[in-house]
């Protein structure tokens, strides 16, 4: 019988085979497409956003002959002199044919309404300079830049568009002129928030931001590894702890928003914290991330080996000294990427901040940690919000930052990993 | 001494051999609960561990039942028998390594000395200190040759000063045969030597601490014949200064190393007695199967 069989088996072997092979093709080809969706999808995403944004760092400045006109600027009261006038007149004199009033006052506003800032920091700053006639690149407004950027066509009627032709004739003077450039724009990087769209900038949210990690992360990471500690190495392992790890599960997965609810009626109402504080919006971080990180931290307490353990005991060390010793140094990477992911996830969070008032409109940069503050997403939802044409870009721009810096803290957590990762 | 002892334990054998000579044949036909009675000689005159009638239940599993036996000063004991017998267990019941298990109950007494180690007064720590163990698995810490000798004698504040330390790194590197191969890379990870060097490197951590009795549950398991031979050769010069209890699956090893071999079957201890008349003449029937190959 037996030496009968081997031809048959090969046979038998041999026919399957080829729908073997094909089924393995067909399993291999279905996750390559699944990458390759993502990867599209991924690239996509990052195009439309970096097309849309890159304008956004580049600003038009307007080249102005200002006269600091020693009748308006009086050297004992430079705070409150009209620096507007000054920039107005620079402007108007730029365009000497105009007369009629009311286009004298569209001439104006082709600088932007902070042109009057960077006069006076540079008057307070050299007050020396009253009396001379001084050649600076100011701020040009939004819908010049947006014009200059060609954010608003020429090619559609005059009715359709922002700037009218009589507005653009005279941008296109300027431009001829030399007195029209694209510079970077740091008003972006240092500036808080503005109505208007040069004025705006990212430091406030990212401020916000920072603050609110920090908080964040001080609070979570030590409770989340304590917790994780406890459950995973001293907790008696009883019907209580099962409760407690199927409601911490839970907790993961609830959504944000309600945590926002709850940071409201306990951090606000009950507790009178201050509204929109980066500190509140740490605290209900907080109990947003704790879960994430006790799960990831009880995975690596976890994937410690039984033998690293069991040596340390058998030496005779407490159980103390084999955690805080042994297991915990081991455990740290996997702890550690599992609070930078988490910690990754609050720098992304919008909605339980909204709850607790971070969503404000915030024009001065916070320097505390209960100051008010906004953070970069809720930033990105209220330019979305804004109706100007020059916010879009800057929208863009912003989530461009963002997803730099979520770039930047997942590599870190792989670095991290791949670094302390020990082998045994 | 240990040699003195082995004769008057054989003379003893001889003399009970003698006296249940029929006893024996009998007995392969009784019932369950005599079966269980271990056959030989389990205690022996001068003890160092006293264990007696040490039941372990793994929740609802019996798995070790009514053991008992001696383990004597300076001798090498060694714990034979089938997969899930139970010496393992048995093993870890004499450092309480087994607390660490959930749901693992200990009945019964073992005496390191005068102290009953499953005492509610007991403290584990310094139990270990006394009771040291090399495992299955070369289990170095993930740190320096060195920092893996120095942590026991750290944590028990067994040394006052740097160079005191270095000395019993020494010493203790020296005792496990691994000096010369390592002296020159102490600050190297103790993960990074081979397997058989590695197994030194534990048993040079369990003796810096200067144990009285080192528990060894299958060391040899995980190593090539070259490193077991080592290995082995460790444990006959150790002998002279500690008391030492091994599992092995290998019956060989047994011989080679030990002076006394305890049987197990089951969670029974079947037989103990001189390694020499256990492997050249068993009483038992589940002994001599086993030795002889017919199982396990």
């Amino acid at each position: 019988m037996s030496e009968a069989r081997p031809m048959s088996t090969m046979a038998r072997v041999n026919v399957g085979l080829a729908a073997r092979y094909r089924k393995e093709r067909r399993f291999k080809f279905f996750g390559l497409a699944a990458i390759v969706a993502s990867l599209m999808f991924l690239a996509l995403l990052l195009a439309s956003i970096t097309a849309k944004g890159y304008t956004a760092f580049r600003q038009t400045e307007i080249l102005l002959d200002i006269h600091l006109d020693p009748a308006v600027l009086d050297v004992n009261n430079l705070a409150t002199a009209n620096y507007a006038a000054l920039v107005r007149d620079s402007v108007q004199t730029l365009f000497p044919r105009v007369e009629n009033r009311q286009d004298k006052r569209i001439v104006a506003k082709l600088a932007s309404t902070g042109a009057a800032y960077q006069v006076q920091d540079m008057v307070m700053n050299k007050p020396e300079l009253i009396g001379s006639v001084k050649s600076v690149w100011v701020l040009a407004d939004d819908e010049v830049d947006m014009f200059i950027k060609g954010h608003i066509p020429r090619n559609v009627p005059e009715s359709e568009r922002r700037i009218s032709d009589q507005q653009a004739a005279w941008i296109d003077q300027l431009t001829a002129a030399g007195r029209l450039q694209l510079a970077f724009n740091t008003t972006f990087f240092q500036a808080g928030d503005s109505r208007e769209p040069e004025l705006a900038g990212i430091r406030g949210a990212a401020m916000g931001s920072f603050f609110t990690l920090v908080v964040t992360l001080v609070l979570s990471f030590p409770i989340g590894v304590a917790a994780a500690v406890y459950l995973e190495e001293f907790a008696p392992k009883n019907r209580w702890t099962d409760l407690i790890e199927v409601n911490i599960n839970n907790l993961a997965a609830i959504p944000s928003i309600v945590f926002g609810l709850l940071g409201l009626a306990v951090f606000l109402n009950f507790m009178n914290l201050p509204r929109s504080a980066s500190l509140v919006g740490g605290l209900v971080l907080t109990l947003m991330t704790l879960p994430t990180i006790i799960i990831a931290s009880r995975a690596s307490l976890k994937s410690v080996p039984p033998s690293i353990r069991e040596a340390a005991l058998g030496v005779g060390a407490s159980q103390v000294q084999t955690i805080v010793h042994h297991v915990l140094p081991l455990a740290m990477p996997g702890m550690m990427t599992g609070a930078i992911i988490g910690m990754a996830r609050a720098l992304g969070e919008t909605a339980p901040l909204l709850m607790i008032g971070m969503v404000a409109f915030i024009v001065d940069v916070p320097h505390g940690f209960s100051d008010p503050a906004t953070v970069l997403p809720v930033q990105i939802y209220l330019w979305a919000d804004s109706p100007e044409r020059a916010f879009v870009e800057r929208t863009s721009a912003a989530i461009m930052v963002l997803l730099l810096l979520l770039l930047a803290m997942n590599a870190a957590a792989v670095f991290l990993r791949n670094k302390f990762e020990r082998r045994w | 001494m240990a040699a003195v002892l082995d004769t008057v334990v054989d003379m003893r054998d001889v003399v009970m051999e003698k006296n249940e000579a029929d006893a024996v044949a009998a007995k392969a036909r009784k019932v369950d609960r005599d079966e269980r009675r271990t056959v030989g000689l389990p205690f022996v005159e001068e003890p160092r561990m006293i264990c007696r009638e040490v039941n372990v239940y793994y929740g609802d599993k019996h798995a070790i039942r009514n053991v008992s036996i001696d383990v004597g000063k300076n001798e090498v004991l060694a714990m034979i028998g089938p997969s899930g017998c139970g010496k393992s267990t048995f093993l870890r019941c004499l450092n309480r390594m087994n607390d660490t298990v959930a749901g693992c109950r200990v009945t019964g007494e073992i005496f390191l000395d005068d102290l009953n180690i499953y005492d509610r007064k007991v403290d584990v720590v310094p139990l270990r200190a006394q009771v040291g163990m090399v495992f299955q698995k070369p289990n170095p810490f993930p740190k320096s040759i060195f920092d893996n000798v120095a942590y026991g004698p750290k944590i028990h504040g067994l040394v006052n000063s740097k160079s005191e330390l270095q000395d019993i790194v020494e010493s203790s590197l020296k005792k496990a045969g691994l000096w010369n191969e390592v002296s020159d890379r102490l600050d190297q990870p103790g993960t990074g030597l081979s397997g058989g060097q590695q197994q030194r490197l534990c048993i040079a951590r369990a003796i810096a601490v200067r144990p009285e009795v080192i528990l060894m549950d299958e060391p040899c398991s995980a190593l090539d014949p070259i490193a077991t031979a080592t290995v082995e050769d460790l444990i006959t010069e150790l002998k002279e200064q500690y008391t030492i209890v091994i599992v092995t699956h290998n019956m060989q090893q047994a011989a080679r190393v030990s002076q006394r071999t305890a049987y197990f079957h089951l969670g029974d201890l079947v037989e103990v007695g001189s390694t020499d008349r256990i492997f050249t003449n068993p009483r038992h029937q589940l002994t001599e199967d086993y030795i002889t190959g017919r199982f396990g």
